[in-house]
């Protein structure tokens, strides 16, 4: 048992420092108010304890003493919402030109694939002084990203990316938890977050045996699954040319408007159905169970590479009435395609689910 | 007392409900909310116990960090059941259908509460899920978590989560048959002059936790309906990979699991309206305040549940909101901890063992509930949600404050009861190792919790265990503290000094009437002239001491 226990995580983020001033905050106003309440009931149990032919003095309340205690915790309460409501804001707000990683959780492991190819199981290096943003997603249940001394935590949903964002100070070996409740082995879904200086990172980058990086892993399984037979460029084609698509307004066949971003792509791959693009027919067969996270991750990124301008991605959260009808291209429309064709013909047969709706492993 | 006493020794009635008929049949087909209340209590001390042996296995477990007693899939049973036997079965039923069935009535000056049959048929509810919940407990548990949440137990685990479902939802109803037979007694049959404002606070309470009963116990029947259609016929609802959306069940669940919170807290908060001025001898501060402050608890307490999910991938704006709301809801309950304080205020205290719960309970629900400040607090919960942080502001709100609460009550309530009282020395010992037990149990956990420790593991890192050993150490004082008062009632029951009809000269209708009280609680339908509490107006009757 290792008896010199700290009380505080290590500090290893530039949020933490924010986090720990207002759980300080906290804890005092717990203290003072805690004690106050403590203190006085002592007092009086002591101070006005029955003694032979002590009478109590009958008050029936004030209304000013009842507006004075509704109206101060009120104010320290908004103190605290404001203060909170801003940190977690800063949290939310993805940062501008992050190093972009990739996590997939399971039952019970943690996949991490950086943009240069690399991928790691249970650990995730990262440099210090760089804004790293986390894109997360489950291949089951929920799970939980949680580093402590970050003070970082996202649910890891099945079916949604989410992301998180951090920007590590100090160099260092961190829990990672799943801090989602995942079944039997959650508790062995751990695992560290290595801290490294940029140059020390580099020089792991360099070490890391990559097949190439995450877009050419991506281009490969774009060409594997035959999404090049109808994603092309010209005008013959059967599905929209996928060039310079990611991040901007889609226009659909019901009129609506989409941004197309991670999530609009994985939905199209898993559901081509769902949204399709306004001037396409609904041909184009599921990849359900045929095409994994990891590959799906692989292909949004060779996609992302398609761009001729790489625009960032609005915030995940952004929903499509933010996105106002001029800044839609029209450039859909005019690629109309009438012939219709079988989807079957384009996808290897015996790799299509029997289930489309997918079965639990 | 002990001067009065020896004025007039008082003598046990010699009809009361509980000699008033005889055999197991008078007791299980009684329509007496009196006794009704008493299986109800013999029920959720069963249950109690069952959950203690879970928790106490749960704090062995973690002496190490290994996970060398259990298995994995045994601990995650454990600290399911743990959780399931405690919120389900223990603290939602535990002061409503024990004091609240027995007081009720009496309290609001009736015979009984408005739908005896209902009552009884509540407490059969009751029973069968509880026998659905062991069943599933024997026949090899359940590792859901008592929050079951989707898709993991609708799609994964291959533990009996239906049974366990279907015995929650049994159980629900119960809670809202209880709560439907309160509110039509508090609405329909006060005795003459029992105006509104002149309810005893413990009333108010109950009937505030009743309006929650019936409008939210619906929903969570609902979600694990829901739930059991998923898992049971693969209807997609909550799993992705049958179209569904796990954040729903999320939402469905906290509907009414977070207003559930106020159906375990409220009532415990009316018991301790009711000591306080008893042992005060004082009107309470603030009588109004304090029963409009269990109304907005109440109406507050359906518009917070996001709360628990602003990690769960809401957006930013619904976290903002509920985030604020839940400030909204602290007010009321800081209000009533300020209220009883000057209660206490230039009073006439004695320190009896009721007392002393109700001092510990307005303690240790102040930590409890600034620690939620902690966790509405957006950008701070991002880093203890689902953290030991959780675990002990919530264990403070319902072990320090809901069964501190009941405790208090029952040793209150006791002498009316039983007809006799408990010893009084034993009893305050308990009450003292039971606070420092708590203590030692559950402080750790919020340094643990901030220090990073996620909930539900079953192994964790070594830096972790002095403070898990300490936190373990704490359980085996509280369970002292919890096991002392079973000796001690049942002692009272054939040993303990007759009680008179108030021994603590209370005010209340229930102290007019005999302990134990008759079957009809009432010789006759009393009138009332009085506002509650009204314990300066007959003080040169009190002169005896
Ligand atoms: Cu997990
Ligand atoms: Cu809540």
């Amino acid at each position: 048992m290792q008896l010199n226990f700290p009380i505080f995580p290590e500090q290893a983020s530039s949020m933490a420092g924010q986090v720990d001033a207002l759980y300080l905050f906290l804890v005092l106003i717990t203290t003072f108010f805690s004690l106050l309440i403590a203190i006085l009931i002592l007092y009086f149990a002591i101070k006005y304890r029955r003694t032979p032919g002590r009478q109590a003095e009958q008050i029936h309340g004030s209304t000013l003493l009842e507006i004075v205690w509704t109206v101060i915790p009120l104010g320290i309460s908004m103190v605290i919402f404001v203060w909170g409501a801003v940190i977690y804001y800063h949290m939310e707000r993805p940062p501008a030109n992050p190093l972009e990683i990739y996590g997939v959780g399971k039952q019970w492991m943690w996949k991490f694939q950086h943009p240069g190819g690399q991928r790691e199981i249970n650990t995730l290096h990262v440099p210090t002084g760089r804004d790293v943003k986390v894109t997360l997603i489950s291949q089951d249940v929920i799970h939980s990203f949680f580093v402590p001394a970050f003070r970082v935590k996202q649910d890891v949903l099945p079916n949604r990316y989410v992301f998180t964002w951090f920007k590590a100070t100090q160099p260092g070996t961190y829990h990672l938890f799943c801090s989602q409740y995942c079944g039997t082995k959650h508790s062995g879904m751990v695992g560290q977050v290595v801290v490294m200086t940029p140059e020390d990172y580099a020089s792991w980058l360099a070490s890391g045996k990559a097949e190439g990086s995450l877009a050419s892993l991506g281009e490969k399984a774009f060409q594997q699954y035959g999404c090049t037979t109808c994603h092309r460029p010209d005008s013959g084609a059967r599905g929209p040319n996928l060039e310079g698509v990611y991040g901007r307004p889609i226009r659909l066949t019901d009129n609506r408007v989409v941004l197309a971003d991670d999530n609009y792509i994985r939905e199209s791959i898993l559901e081509p159905n769902a949204k399709v693009v306004s001037g396409f027919q609904s041909i184009m067969p599921t990849f359900r169970g045929v095409v994994s996270e990891d590959e799906i991750i692989a292909i949004t990124e060779y996609i992302k590479h398609l761009s001729p301008q790489q625009a960032n991605p609005l915030n995940n959260r952004s929903t499509p009435t933010e996105i106002r009808d001029s800044e839609v291209p029209n450039i859909q429309q005019q690629n109309k395609q009438q012939n219709q064709q079988q989807p079957a013909q384009q996808t290897p047969q015996g790799k299509r689910p029997a289930n489309p709706s997918g079965k639990k492993p | 007392m002990s001067t009065a006493t020896a004025i007039v020794k008082p003598v046990m009635p010699e009809r009361h409900f509980l000699n008033d008929n005889y055999g197991i049949r008078s007791w299980l087909l009684t329509k007496d909310h009196k006794r009704i209340a008493i299986l109800y209590l013999f029920s959720i001390t069963f249950f109690f116990l069952i959950g203690g042996v879970f928790a106490s296995l749960i704090r062995l477990h973690l002496l190490t960090p290994n996970g060398e007693l259990f298995e994995a899939d045994t601990y995650n049973k454990l600290f399911t059941m743990h959780g399931v036997n405690m919120v389900f079965f223990f603290l939602i039923p535990s002061v409503p259908a024990v004091l609240g069935n027995f007081l009720v009535p009496i309290m609001v000056g009736t015979k009984d509460l408005a739908f005896p049959k209902i009552n009884l048929l509540s407490w059969y509810l009751y029973m069968a899920g509880g026998t659905f919940s062991m069943a599933a407990m024997v026949s090899g548990g359940v590792d859901s978590g008592w929050t079951f949440y989707a898709p993991l137990s609708s799609g994964y685990l291959k533990t009996h989560v239906i049974m366990l479902a279907v015995g929650v939802i049994i159980a629900g109803f119960s809670s809202i048959f209880t709560g439907l037979n309160f509110i039509v007694t508090v609405h329909r049959m006060r005795a003459p002059g029992m105006t509104w404002g002149r309810l005893p606070l413990f009333v108010w309470s109950n009937y505030a936790a009743s309006l929650i009963m019936i409008l939210g116990t619906p929903v969570i029947a609902i979600t694990l309906i829901l739930l059991a259609l998923e898992r049971g016929f693969h209807i997609g609802i909550f799993d992705p990979k049958l179209g569904g959306d796990p954040v729903l069940f999320q939402h469905m669940f906290w509907f009414y699991s977070h207003p559930a919170v106020y159906i375990m807290i409220l009532p415990g908060m009316g018991v301790i309206s009711e000591i306080v001025p008893c042992f005060s001898r004082k009107r309470v501060f603030g009588y109004s305040f304090v029963a409009f402050s269990s109304v907005a608890i109440a109406v507050f307490g359906f518009v917070v549940w996001a709360h628990h999910m602003f990690v769960a991938g809401i957006s930013v704006y619904s976290a903002l909101v509920f985030s604020l709301l839940s400030y909204a809801v602290a007010i009321p309950s800081a209000v009533k901890v300020f209220n009883w304080t000057a209660t206490m205020y230039k009073g006439s205290i004695e320190m009896s063992t009721p007392m002393l719960y109700a001092m510990a309970f307005i303690g240790l629900f102040t930590i409890g509930g600034l620690t939620g400040l902690f966790l509405a607090a957006l950008g701070l919960d991002i880093h203890i949600h689902d953290t030991y942080f959780v675990i002990a502001h919530f264990h403070y709100v319902m072990v320090g404050g809901m069964v501190t609460a009941y405790l208090g009550g029952l040793h209150f309530w006791w002498p009316k009861i039983t007809g006799r009282m408990y010893p009084e020395a034993p009893a305050k010992l308990a009450a003292l190792i039971t606070f420092i037990g708590f203590n030692l149990t559950f402080f750790p956990q919020f340094i643990l919790g901030y220090m990073g420790m996620p909930r539900r593991y079953w192994a964790y890192p070594p830096e972790f265990q002095v403070l898990n050993v300490l936190s373990s150490a704490g359980a085996s004082v509280l369970a002292v503290g919890f096991l002392l008062p079973l000796l001690y009632f049942a002692w009272s029951l054939k040993y303990g000094e007759v009680a008179g009809n108030n021994p603590w000269q209370a005010t209340g209708l229930e102290w007019e009437t005999s302990s134990p009280p008759p079957t009809h609680n009432f010789h006759e339908i009393p009138i009332v002239t009085k506002d509650p509490y009204a314990y300066g107006e007959d003080a040169e009757v009190t002169v005896v001491h």
